[in-house]
């Protein structure tokens, strides 16, 4: 067996402390190790980007990064997006437009529009585009998804609006 | 988006929008899809798969990976007990046992790349992946048969010894599994009459359907001899009987929990991990999870099949479409099974043309077994049908709307299998597309040209269980056996409380495992709102059948007296305080009990679907690459019971479509060994590659379905491609016959134009 280490970090804002072999991705921890199953393994190469998560941020494929390099990072997933019961602006949207189907590519879309959203408050339809193409969807063909995010930023969405 | 709708009923919540039930724990990573399930003493399972397309199996030693620390249980096809080769109804649907058991783990011979040989469980998934490399499989290489054309030569090397086909008898070893003829009048007659033939040759690439989600199963065997298997998969039930089949035990043993499933798409309606979990659970006594990554997915998961397809079509000077002879050959990949024969009743099915022939071809080659692709088979045959319709309406003089209007199929045209039509909207849809504004805009600019083609797809009906329960507050719950695989528990939910007269947050609905609910067929083949809604409305209506009964024998009348109507209970000769569900559920207890609906169908009488595309492009004439400018489809829904989702089906289709046009192929290289397993090469849209995808909702309603309701999501896949090449026609002027059209073809063809144009300007 590998030897593990303590990794400390903070998770949606928590300060959160796990154990781990250097050869776990961070999706592998978030998922086996820390229980947080909302981040997705699509391809493990970060061509889908299904395991998006904010890292100090930055969107970032989870499956592209080690557990160990965690350690004194910002790392924001899909189950810190809403306040408490209160989602946030794109989950609202998202439900709104039926911007999802099958649903195993919206926690990633979601991190990678917040990411765009908190630098660009007020993106065009080609930007948002431009930002989302790493993340693929194979049922919805795109169009609800960026209408959902489009309304978002209209309600304000952006952590900087 | 602009609908037509022909004569429905007025509903209150059919045909509404609400926000899916399931929707909160979907946007905050809180729904549990098969690969988030985690149990006590959980091992981890991974798969050995041979690097071969083509190869006898000598032997396979465990020995040395047994030794590993940490690997608890190693099973090849040895495990497994040897199964019939013949066919057997497996459900619905015809499936030769011997097969599947084989494409599970690999007997005495690999077929393809990534073909299962030997599975493993460990303590962690990457000591299991470290045990694959330390078993030892001794292969006799043999050369693998790649295309069609490889695979039927005289002299080909035959790829399954003990298949036969019912034509060449069963002296002759053959890689064609079978041959399927369709013909009607006379092709000879018909082409004699035709002033303008078409004929070309056309090729597809086998293609995946993309599903984010790779294949993931949880198999936990109990020592009393049951199983329980949790899993992504767009049929629970066939899950139950395959994975039963394969292990040799009876199917009441096992019961399957459905998991949410990121995507399927038909290829997650056969069973792959799920009894490889449920064997290696019952070798080391813990749950045992099982999951693939993608090159796995690629590799050894049915794609559909690529192929090739000759097609002739006559027309006479009016338009009218006379004669269609069509000879197509589909890959089945290493076992036989192709949907070749569907793509054969698909061809020129939106079309009534007197003179027909289809010859169509079942060919096994080492590629892997295909599954299930929305509208399987369909796609590959409108691109040759849909582009050769293009040319013959050039000839013409006729507009390519005008063209499929004046061919088009309508109630009574025959079907090339089956009855003939009855009321059907492919009329409509092209209509629908004449009249949008897509087409009525005008495109300008160089290298840029619009096409339309229409597809079609026939729907499936089959068998469904319901329940509806009404709780003490008044409320209800809607249960159905249909894994919900792109919003369709919602539509439940909307059935559900317009027969209740309910709002539709007081319904909640639920997918339930295999023993909670009755017998039910695939989420797939379009059929879930149509026959499971069936199952649901009945279910409901039973409900308030019972719900009359209880208050008749409250107001002491007949049931016959009691109505029900906009949620309220009342006497049709008056005297009593109508009653609503709320006010009736307290009294349930003392008139009999608790009131439980319920329904199941095999739905007969489903309605078709047909799809209508328009697609502009822009083509760069110095790399090929052509761009999607505008999409536009229109397709008949019946009576869209959720529209958003309907328009969702018809934009994911459609995109899928185009990504089957432009981008989508398998590479394989000389040895047969799959050179693109991953979606970085295997290239899929992305939202930068498409403009919106707009929708226009036709409803010519189902007849014989109580909501109208036909299924939606398959057909809108189909036209894209065609579509597209027809769109390339009028850009650039060339005729593109492979898929896909990547830039390297779409130049090649170009430059060959200008080639054969200057050759032609300096013989003058």
């Amino acid at each position: 067996m590998d030897h593990k280490t303590v990794v400390e970090t903070t998770i949606n804002g928590e300060r959160m402390e796990f154990l781990c072999e250097p050869r776990q991705s961070l999706l592998e921890v978030l998922r086996d190790v820390l229980g947080m199953t909302g981040s997705k393994e699509g391809c493990l190469t970060g061509d889908c980007g299904a395991c998006s998560v904010i890292l100090d941020g930055r969107a970032m494929c989870s499956c592209l990064m080690l557990g160990v390099e965690a350690a004194g990072h910002k790392i924001e997933t899909v189950e810190g997006l809403a306040q408490g019961s209160k989602l946030h602006p794109l989950q609202q949207k998202f439900l709104e437009n039926a911007s999802l189907q099958c649903g195993i590519c919206t926690p990633g879309f979601l991190m990678s529009a917040k990411a765009l959203l908190d630098h660009n408050p007020h993106p065009t339809e080609a930007e948002i585009r431009y930002a989302l193409a790493g993340n693929l969807c194979r049922c919805t063909g795109y169009d609800k998804i960026v209408h959902a995010v489009l309304e978002a930023s209209k309600a304000g969405a952006s952590k900087a609006a | 988006m602009a609908a037509t709708t022909e004569g429905t009923r007025q509903f209150r919540v059919i045909g509404t929008r609400p926000i899916r039930h399931d929707g909160v724990e979907k946007v905050t990573g809180a729904a549990r899809y098969g690969a988030d399930y985690a149990f006590p003493g959980m091992l981890f399972g991974r798969v050995l798969r041979s690097p071969h397309a083509h190869a006898i199996i000598k032997s396979i030693k465990i020995d040395k990976a047994l030794k590993l620390a940490g690997v608890k249980a190693i099973v090849t096809a040895a495990d497994l007990p040897e199964l019939p080769d013949k066919i057997e109804q497996g459900g619905e649907l015809p499936i030769n046992l011997h097969h599947l058991s084989c494409n599970i783990l690999a007997r005495g011979k690999a077929m393809y790349d990534g073909h299962a040989v030997a599975a493993v469980a460990a303590t962690s998934p990457h000591i299991a992946e470290e045990a694959l490399r330390l078993i030892e499989v001794d292969y006799e290489v043999l050369p693998p048969m790649m295309t069609v054309e490889d695979a039927m030569a005289p002299g080909a090397a035959i790829l399954l010894p003990a298949l036969r086909n019912k034509e060449d008898g069963p002296d002759k070893q053959t890689n064609v599994a079978a041959h399927v003829q369709f013909k009607r009048g006379d092709v000879k007659d018909g082409f004699a009459k035709a002033d303008h033939v078409i004929e070309r040759t056309f090729k597809t690439a086998m293609v995946h359907q993309g599903y984010i989600e790779p294949h993931n199963a949880v198999g936990i065997y109990n020592s009393d001899g049951h199983a329980t298997i949790y899993c992504s998969t767009q049929g629970s039930f066939v899950v139950r009987s395959l994975s039963a089949a394969v292990l040799g035990i009876p199917e009441g043993k096992i019961r399957v929990v459905p998991a949410e499933i990121g995507g399927g798409f038909g290829g997650k309606t056969t069973i792959y991990l799920e009894p490889l979990s449920v064997l290696l659970s019952q070798k080391t006594g813990h749950p045992v999870k099982m999951t693939m990554n993608r090159a796995e997915v690629l590799r050894a998961t049915g794609p559909t099949s690529g192929g090739t397809i000759r097609c002739k079509m006559g027309a006479t000077k009016d338009g009218k479409i006379v004669a269609a002879e069509i000879w197509m050959a589909y890959e089945a990949g290493g076992f036989p099974g192709s949907p070749v024969p569907m793509g054969a009743m698909c061809i020129v099915a939106p079309y009534d043309i007197p003179n027909i022939v289809i010859d169509a071809y079942d060919v096994v080659v080492n590629r892997p077994k295909t599954a299930a692709y929305r509208a399987p088979g369909a796609t590959n045959a409108a691109f040759a049908s849909e582009t050769i319709v293009n040319e013959l309406a050039e000839k013409c003089g006729i507009d390519q709307c005008d063209f499929r209007i004046l061919n088009g199929a309508h109630e009574g045209t025959p079907q090339t299998a089956g009855p003939p039509y009855k009321r059907i909207g492919m009329i409509e849809t092209v209509e629908a597309i004449k009249n949008s504004p897509h087409y009525k805009s005008k495109l300008e600019g160089k290298n840029r040209g619009r096409g339309v083609a229409t597809g079609f797809w026939f729907n499936i009906g089959f068998q469904s269980s319901a329940m509806v329960n009404i709780h003490n507050d008044g409320t209800a719950s809607v249960v159905t056996g249909s894994v919900d695989i792109g919003g369709s528990r919602a539509s439940m939910a909307i059935i559900t409380a317009e027969v209740l007269g309910l709002d539709v947050n007081d319904v909640r609905p639920l997918i339930a495992d295999t023993d909670s609910i009755g017998y039910t067929d695939v989420t797939g083949g379009s059929r879930t709102t149509v026959a499971t809604g069936l199952a649901v409305y009945e279910a409901a209506q039973d409900a308030v059948r019972q719900l009359k009964e209880r208050a008749a024998k409250l107001w002491e009348k007949k049931p016959e007296e009691v109505e029900f109507s906009n949620g309220l209970l009342s006497s049709k000769s008056n005297g009593v305080k109508p009653m609503s569900i709320k006010d009736i559920v307290p009294r349930l207890g003392r008139t009999g009990g608790p009131i439980t609906g319920r329904a199941t169908v095999n739905a007969r009488g489903v309605g078709p679907a047909f799809a209508s595309t328009c697609v502009d492009v822009e083509v760069d004439p110095d790399t090929g690459k052509v761009t999607i400018l505008r999409a536009t489809i229109a397709q008949d829904a019946g009576k869209a019971v959720h529209p958003s989702y309907v328009e969702g089906q018809m934009q994911g289709g459609t995109v899928q479509g185009l990504g089957w046009a432009l981008n989508e192929e398998y590479f394989y290289d000389a040895k047969g060994v799959l050179r693109n397993s991953g979606l970085l090469d295997y290239r899929m849209p992305t939202c930068l590659d498409l403009p919106m995808i707009e929708t226009c909702i036709v409803e010519v309603p189902a007849p014989g379905h109580p909501i109208g309701s036909r299924g939606v999501g398959e057909v809108s896949i189909v036209p894209p491609p065609a579509a597209v090449a027809n769109a390339i026609a009028n850009a650039v002027g060339v005729r593109m016959t492979e898929l896909p059209m990547s830039p390297g073809r779409v130049l090649k063809a170009i430059l060959h134009k200008e080639g054969a144009s200057v050759a032609s300007a300096a013989a003058d």
